[in-house]
């Protein structure tokens, strides 16, 4: 799950990390209400899920409260593109409002679990402010690395090495260290799966402190933190993604004009691989898990036809734990239900599927049987050219 | 022969009071697994279906003698079970349950890799070497027993291949799911030497997907040690970057993660790429010459 930069503000001050004075706003006058308060030079950043709000004039200086007010009715509404929201951009609903700062140095600092080594590791670098993905690429001897040992945790001495090869002055040292802590502890206790300070500035009046900050947390851990949960921001995923979220379904939308209900992650993916194979597109990727039951099937099937790019539809169940027959019965269902505007291949192995094919055949709907995945795909997909 | 598991491995099933647990130990107890034993907390001294139920994994051990472990325990509290079982010195534990907390994956990484249990998952379908044994969910009628090792992060994407394998009359030796999450017990790399070393494995089919780098790794060790083909296929060619596709561990956070990349390392290792899921069958009959 992520959270916008004023939530992953307040957690980080939880433990002690220093941030910026600021609050968030959701209307240009409850941004000048926070200036007000504030009095000094402010920052107005745009709060979206994506990065790069800076280039795309999402983040903008502004010197007295009215001033913040006309700044932010400019920001809030509108539709702000980077190179992480797509060409579609994103609407700004709310905005952080933020003390100015005096910026000497600029510096990164990030955690993420290294996947190779089973590993929590913290990185920091001298070169912040930019694209970190572009440093590691290009100048990876630029970005220090500690591996944390999950036993002992995030060691002082690792802490040490990352701000003595960040060259900062020897005053700044125990902050660096404490601040680092600070946020690896952030990190753990909060079952994050990446927490970014960048920049992490160091101040002309010679402080640290989190100018931007991005977490992630892992889904899988949300159970266990009820205050977290309560950050998500529905607004900023699909419509048709949080729908499908409820019933414990996973979709994802894209592109494409095809249609896909899958079980398993690997099938699906592989689904939507054959699909482009075959000369189409996917619209979305669907799986509807391992053990849905027909509710589920009926669902999903809803939340796939309620896309209007979606030309035709692919079902591709392989049965295991999941009976063909009970897929059967839910696609009819729903399609009876909502009715079938589109042409429909579908595609059953596994587990009972003679009788999911009967169910099928028996229902009268109008629909194709494909053989294997490679009929399925270039059926559908001539389907889709009407 | 087989890897990993055989007729004679005496199995514990974590969880077997469940509903999840109890119907899948009924299934692998059908196909001719030695499930000898359950464990569920509080439960102890009764049984299901004849199979006594323990409280602890080291009565189990003591009583029954298991030495491997299938574990069905909701995900808050599969990490438990799992270092359970590894306190109690199993060889083999193999975990289906799906949405486990990486954070507590990270401390059963760190714990087993000083233990001699070898993990296998979690959120995985299991492992079944055909004809022998099965200590997963995958539906058995599907499988024939054979010349080719199957490995795979996902579930029903091995069934697929496995179906195709089979419908061309050719029959896999053991099929391992090794999981969907970004921290799992065993990769790729971990259980490759053990197919090597299998005389009568005289295949492998390596089904990877978006995210990570193991398949490179993978890919790099075949080519330094695997003298039999290898059929690769990974899927996720067509999803978006920064996009968890399902499984925990489908996402791509870098331009090394994608199914393209990962197809050229693999390609440029000698392994037989199968650029599309459809061909993983033919891929290897081409391999064996059958």
């Amino acid at each position: 799950m992520k959270v916008h930069e004023y939530q992953a503000k307040a957690i980080l001050r939880r433990y002690g990390v220093a941030c910026p004075r600021g609050e968030v706003a959701f209307t240009p006058a409850e941004a000048r209400g926070v200036a007000e308060k504030l009095r000094s030079k402010v920052v107005v950043k745009a709060q979206i899920h994506a990065g790069g709000r800076g280039k795309g004039g999402g983040v903008r200086l502004a010197a007295t409260p009215s001033d913040v007010e006309l700044v932010a009715k400019e920001i809030i509404g509108m539709c702000l593109k980077t190179h992480q929201t797509g060409p579609q951009g994103r609407i700004v609903r709310r905005v952080l409002v933020e003390e100015a700062s005096n910026i000497k140095k600029e510096l990164y600092l990030g955690i993420v679990i290294d996947r190779r080594t089973g590993a929590p590791v913290v990185m920091a670098s001298r070169a912040g402010g930019v694209d970190i993905e572009k440093v590691a690429e290009e100048t990876p001897e630029l970005i220090f690395k500690e591996y944390v040992d999950i036993t002992a945790g995030f060691q002082p001495y690792q802490a040490r090495k990352l701000a003595f090869a960040l060259k900062l002055p020897p005053p700044l040292l125990s902050k660096a260290i404490a601040f680092m802590q600070c946020v690896y502890r952030a990190f753990e206790e909060t079952d994050a799966s990446l927490v970014e300070i960048n920049p992490l500035i160091l101040t002309e009046d010679e402080n640290l402190l989190a100018l931007d900050a991005k977490i992630n947390f892992d889904d899988n851990a949300l159970s266990r933190h009820a205050d977290i949960r309560e950050m998500r921001d529905l607004e900023e995923e699909d419509p048709l993604e949080v729908e499908a979220s409820k019933y414990s379904l996973n979709y994802i939308k894209l592109d494409g004009t095809i249609g896909c209900m899958v079980n398993g992650a690997g099938l699906a993916m592989a689904t939507m691989d054959i699909i482009k194979l075959a000369g189409g597109m996917p619209a979305n990727f669907l799986d509807v898990g391992g053990g849905a039951n027909e509710e589920q099937v009926k669902n999903a099937f809803r939340i796939l036809l309620s896309d209007k790019n979606v030309k035709a539809v692919l079902i591709n169940i392989f049965g295991g734990i999941m009976r063909c027959d009970i897929v059967a019965q839910g696609i009819v269902k729903a399609a009876t239900e909502l009715g079938l505007h589109v042409p429909m291949v579908v595609r059953l192995e596994g587990t009972n599927v003679e009788q999911g094919s009967q169910i099928l055949r028996g229902s009268g709907l109008n629909f194709t049987v494909a053989n294997g995945m490679r009929d399925a795909a270039e059926k559908v997909v001539a389907l889709s050219r009407g | 022969m087989s890897i990993l598991i055989d007729g004679k491995t005496r199995v514990v099933v974590q969880g077997i009071t469940g509903k999840e647990g109890g119907f899948h130990a009924r299934q692998c107890v059908a196909y001719g697994t030695k499930i000898v034993a359950g464990v569920t907390p509080g439960k102890g001294g009764t049984s299901v279906d004849g199979i006594p139920v323990f409280n602890t994994v080291a009565e189990a051990v003591e009583k029954e003698g298991v030495t491997a472990t299938l574990i069905f325990v909701p995900p808050l509290f599969a990490a438990d079970a799992i270092l359970e079982s590894v306190d109690a010195g199993l060889d083999l534990a193999v975990c289906i349950s799906e949405g486990i907390p990486t954070a507590d994956m990270l401390k059963v990484k760190a714990v087993i890799t000083r233990r001699k249990t070898r993990l296998i998952g979690p959120n995985c379908p299991g492992v079944i070497s055909p004809g022998r044994a099965k200590m997963g969910i995958m539906p058995a009628h599907i499988h024939k027993e054979g010349p080719v090792g199957v490995i795979s992060r996902s579930g029903t994407l091995t069934y697929e291949a496995v179906h195709q394998l089979t419908s061309l009359g050719i029959g896999q030796s053991t099929c391992v799911g090794i999981g969907g999450d970004p921290i799992i017990g065993s990769t790729f790399m971990d259980l490759l030497p053990l197919f090597a070393a299998d005389s009568d494995t005289r295949a492998i089919v390596m089904i990877g997907e978006i995210g990570g780098s193991a398949e490179q790794e993978a890919a790099q060790f075949i080519k330094e040690n695997v003298k039999i083909p290898v059929v690769g296929f990974i899927a996720g060619q067509t999803a978006p970057p920064g996009r968890r596709m399902g499984h925990a561990g489908a996402i791509i956070s870098g331009g090394k993660e994608t199914a393209a990349e990962k197809m050229r390392i693999m390609e440029e290792a000698g392994l037989i790429v199968a650029t599309s899921p459809a061909d993983i069958g033919d891929k290897i009959k081409e391999a064996m010459g059958a």
